[in-house]
């Protein structure tokens, strides 16, 4: 990808990226990825030999995919969610906590799909005070952003987003934040706004969503997750460290 | 084809805290009553697996489907309203006991002056200090008349509390239950305020501290403090709702059903009586008319006003002429703070809806106004409500939004910060109004309400007083670093501030300035009723509902006597 054209329009991009795509994942970022979710480590042919019937003991664990159909795309959401959410002293980052997965799977549901959303037209450019106004839906906001993060990452530096030093994405993701990067139906600074709380929602949701992975968001915050009381503590003088507990391991 | 039914003595539009008190009080003096709610049935047995932060609070599982049904928004006239397309602002409510289900349950009488805030004003201040273009007004009703249907209601809901607010107005009972604990944190406040001269009391809570059996016979339980309570469901049945109150209380009397997935489109009339409403199963997409005595409108603020709007009753409000009262007068709230940062880590996850305690010594006229540039005020308080990790990410100011040193900051922080908060008055402006949406459409065809809704002068003055004393509070409870709010400018339909959204069908003595008469009986039509904020002539200093809850023991008292007599009940 290094070597690509800088001026490929993003549908002959798009063409190759498929192909480009099993370059990619031999690059650190999913192997890390993969080496989190599966015991043996490994590369992405691996993972998506054993995707097709999991007999080890990662099956039904949430690390599959729902929405995103190749694994480019989803590579530079892994690593921009992990830019917004980074691995520190304190613990895991958003790809350790599961958040690319938790997002994969809200964009094929209810919230990708904006069900609970007013979506009649007609649609027009809104003032700041009237909130989300776009014909597209989230799934497709997610999807175009990650491409014109591509694109950006492209046009700047000539390299994949997925390759770039964290300095350089976070230049791009920057970029989106302040509303310089132009998408069509909607603008960056609010794909931007969605990723951050995606981002979020992922991290410290209940891990039966997929984030949250071992509640280690949870760990690091010192939220005890799904408690059914605290009418004998709440009275203490002294900060309570309780061990968090998830509604799936609640039955 | 709609379907005619059986005519019924009583229908309700909605079945939440206004249809279900009207609902219980009818069906128990013997009147068949019929609530017709778009939402489904739900109660504590769905709640016990709540505790799901994503689910409830973030993508508010138990609120409106805006896919069906929302409203327009824009600040200025002169702008393009456009739908809400994501809930924000505020959270409207559906099914089964309303918004009455996911409420905190902090329950306030409001006070004497509000109810009489133009003439004690303009006696105390000279006639309209703030200008002519802001429509202040009695309520056409006193709180000494209301205080029983006031009592009514907190003995329904079992009240915690304690009775030491100096400013609060006359009571003719004690609180029902004792109040919440009185955790370390509210101490710490009860110190400060104390310090600074102000005198702290508990928030009166509908998260009950004990046990409670009210006059209806329905059980409430005592509050676990399980830390998810506003945009939940209660699992132990401990938070005040409808569902666990007023619905069985109907319920057992026989005399009552709700019909459930069924979206009322229209109020029918003829001859100056309505005659019933029309709805649409929206499961089956069949179409009813649903023929009554009594109609009563307990559909929340927006679709009260809507309902009376598309059925073409009353006269529209017009801000160019100041003529006309439906949709006038429609109030929000201001939300002044301080936010404090400690060392110490505080138990903030633990807590409940209503836990808190509050200051009443800026709120109202319970200080003097003569050299200020606002009228009115706003409780202060410390509430301990339960911060949870997806919502709660507080960073002090010029920390970045994202990346490493944000990800430290929230997370040494979330149980390290504290915060003053309020609910400043709002006063009806010319130019806040609601009305019909020209261009947006609901899933049955019919017009959006739209509202054009802007902070005003006199917001951002009480804003800005109620702020300095806010952090004044949070720096003597001794937090390293204290940030107030920000000043306000526009209104902005995106982040949450508050439900409690007034106005557009006030009660009052006038019909020239008011939609209903003080037992709520609409001007025009004897027997159509309008139940909830919506009539309340401005919004004052405090959580709405203690008197929404009066104000609905009041119609039904006024719906029975007119079930009885026939005819304007002032
Ligand atoms: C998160 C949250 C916290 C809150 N906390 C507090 C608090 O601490 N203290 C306080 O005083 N207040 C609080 N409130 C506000 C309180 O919930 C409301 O004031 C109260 O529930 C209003 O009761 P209501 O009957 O007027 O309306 P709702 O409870 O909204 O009930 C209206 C019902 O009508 C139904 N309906 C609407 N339109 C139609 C239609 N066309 N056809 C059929 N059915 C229809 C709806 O589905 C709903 O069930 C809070 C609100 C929220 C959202
Ligand atoms: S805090 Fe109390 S009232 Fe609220 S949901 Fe929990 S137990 Fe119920």
């Amino acid at each position: 990808m290094a070597d690509e054209k800088k001026d490929v329009s993003r549908r002959d991009f798009l063409k190759t990226a498929g192909v480009a795509t099993g370059a990619l994942v031999g690059g650190g970022v999913i192997g890390g990825l993969i080496g989190y979710n599966a015991k043996d480590g490994g590369n992405a042919t691996k993972e998506g030999e054993r995707s097709g019937g999991r007999a080890d003991q990662s099956a039904g664990s949430p690390s599959g995919r729902m929405f995103f159909t190749n694994d480019h795309d989803f590579n530079i959401l892994s690593e921009a969610t992990e830019r917004i959410f980074p691995e520190d002293d304190l613990g895991p980052g958003a790809i350790g906590l599961g958040v690319p997965y938790f997002i994969d799977h809200q964009l094929a549901g209810a919230y990708g799909n904006n069900e609970k959303e007013y979506m009649q037209g007609p649609f027009y450019a809104p003032q700041a005070t009237q909130g989300y106004q776009s014909r597209l839906r989230r799934k497709d906001i997610f999807l175009q952003g990650i491409h014109k993060m591509e694109q950006e990452a492209q046009n700047r530096f000539e390299t994949s987003f997925a390759e770039l030093d964290g300095d350089q994405m976070d230049e791009i993701i920057t970029a989106f934040q302040k509303d310089e990067v132009e998408m069509e139906g909607v603008s960056a600074a609010f794909f931007f706004r969605l990723l951050r709380s995606a981002v979020l929602e992922g991290a410290y949701s209940d891990p039966m969503y997929g984030g949250n992975k071992g509640m280690e968001g949870w760990k690091m915050k010192g939220f005890p997750g799904h408690q059914a009381a605290y009418i004998d503590k709440i009275d203490s003088e002294d900060f309570v460290e309780i061990d968090p507990q998830s509604l799936g391991g609640h039955h | 084809m709609a379907t005619t039914l059986d005519k019924v003595d009583v229908v309700t539009v909605g079945a939440g805290w206004t249809g279900g008190i009207i609902a219980a009080e009818a069906a128990k003096a013997g009147l068949k009553v019929v609530s017709i709610e778009r939402g489904r049935e739900r109660g504590t047995e769905d709640f016990l697996r709540v505790h799901d932060e994503y689910r409830y609070a973030i993508r508010y599982e138990l609120m409106q489907d805006l896919s069906k049904e929302t409203i327009t928004f824009r600040n200025k006239r002169d702008q393009r309203a456009l739908p809400m397309r994501t809930m924000g602002s505020f959270l409207l409510g559906e099914g089964l006991g309303g918004a009455g289900t996911h409420w905190n349950g902090q329950t306030w009488r409001f006070l004497p002056y509000d109810f009489e805030i133009k003439t004690l004003s303009d006696k105390k201040y000279g006639a309209d200090k703030l200008g002519p273009e802001y429509q202040l007004q009695d309520w056409g009703i006193t709180y000494d008349e209301l205080e029983p249907y006031y009592d009514t209601f907190e003995k329904t809901a079992g009240l915690s509390g304690d009775d030491t607010n100096p400013f609060a107005g006359k009571r003719s009972n004690p609180f029902p239950t004792p109040p919440m604990k009185k955790t370390p944190i509210l101490q710490k406040f009860e110190n400060a305020t104390k310090d600074l001269g102000y005198t702290a009391f508990m928030i009166p809570s509908a998260n009950l501290s004990e046990a409670y059996t009210n006059p209806d016979g329905q059980t409430i339980n005592a509050c676990m403090y399980c830390g998810f309570c506003e945009r939940f469901g209660c699992e132990y049945g401990a938070k005040t709702s409808p569902e666990i109150t007023v619905i069985p209380t109907a319920r057992e009397t026989g005399n009552f059903e709700v019909r459930f997935h069924s979206n009322v489109v229209e109020v029918l009339h003829e001859g100056g009586k309505a005659t019933g409403v029309r709805y649409v199963n929206w499961m089956s997409g069949e179409e009813f008319i649903q023929p009554a005595e009594t109609v009563v409108l307990t559909s929340y603020v927006m679709n009260n006003a809507k309902l009376l709007m598309v059925s073409d009753i009353g006269e529209m409000y017009d801000p160019k002429t100041g003529r006309g009262t439906l949709g006038r007068n429609y109030c929000y709230q201001i939300l002044p703070g301080a936010t404090g940062f400690f060392d110490e880590q505080f138990n903030t996850f633990m807590g409940a809806g209503s836990l808190g305690m509050a200051i009443d010594d800026f709120n109202g006229d319970n200080f003097d106004h003569s050299d200020l540039d606002f009228l009115h005020g706003s409780l202060l308080t410390m509430t301990q409500t339960g911060v949870r990790p997806i919502a709660t990410n507080p960073v002090p100011p010029d920390t970045p939004s994202w990346g490493a040193e944000f990800k430290k900051a929230s997370i040494e922080n979330y149980t390290r910060v504290l915060s003053v908060g309020s609910e400043g008055a709002s006063l009806p402006h010319r130019d806040n109004y609601l009305t019909l949406d020209p261009t947006y459409k609901d899933a049955y065809g019919v017009p959006l309400l739209q509202l054009t809704y802007n902070f005003t002068d006199q917001d951002r003055a009480l804003h800005k007083f109620i702020t300095e004393k806010a952090v004044e509070i949070m720096e003597e409870m001794g937090a390293k670093q204290t940030i107030g709010s920000n000043p306000i400018t526009d209104y902005d339909i995106v982040p949450y501030q508050t439900t409690h959204n007034t106005g557009g069908t006030v009660m009052g003595a006038d019909p020239a300035t008011s939609v209903v008469n003080n037992y709520l009986q609409h001007w025009d039509m004897d027997n159509l009723f309008v139940v909830g904020a919506g009539n309340f002539a401005h919004n004052g200093g405090y959580n709405p509902t203690g008197t929404v809850g009066a104000l609905a023991y009041r119609a039904a008292e006024g719906i029975i006597k007119y079930s009885k007599e026939g005819g304007s009940l002032v």
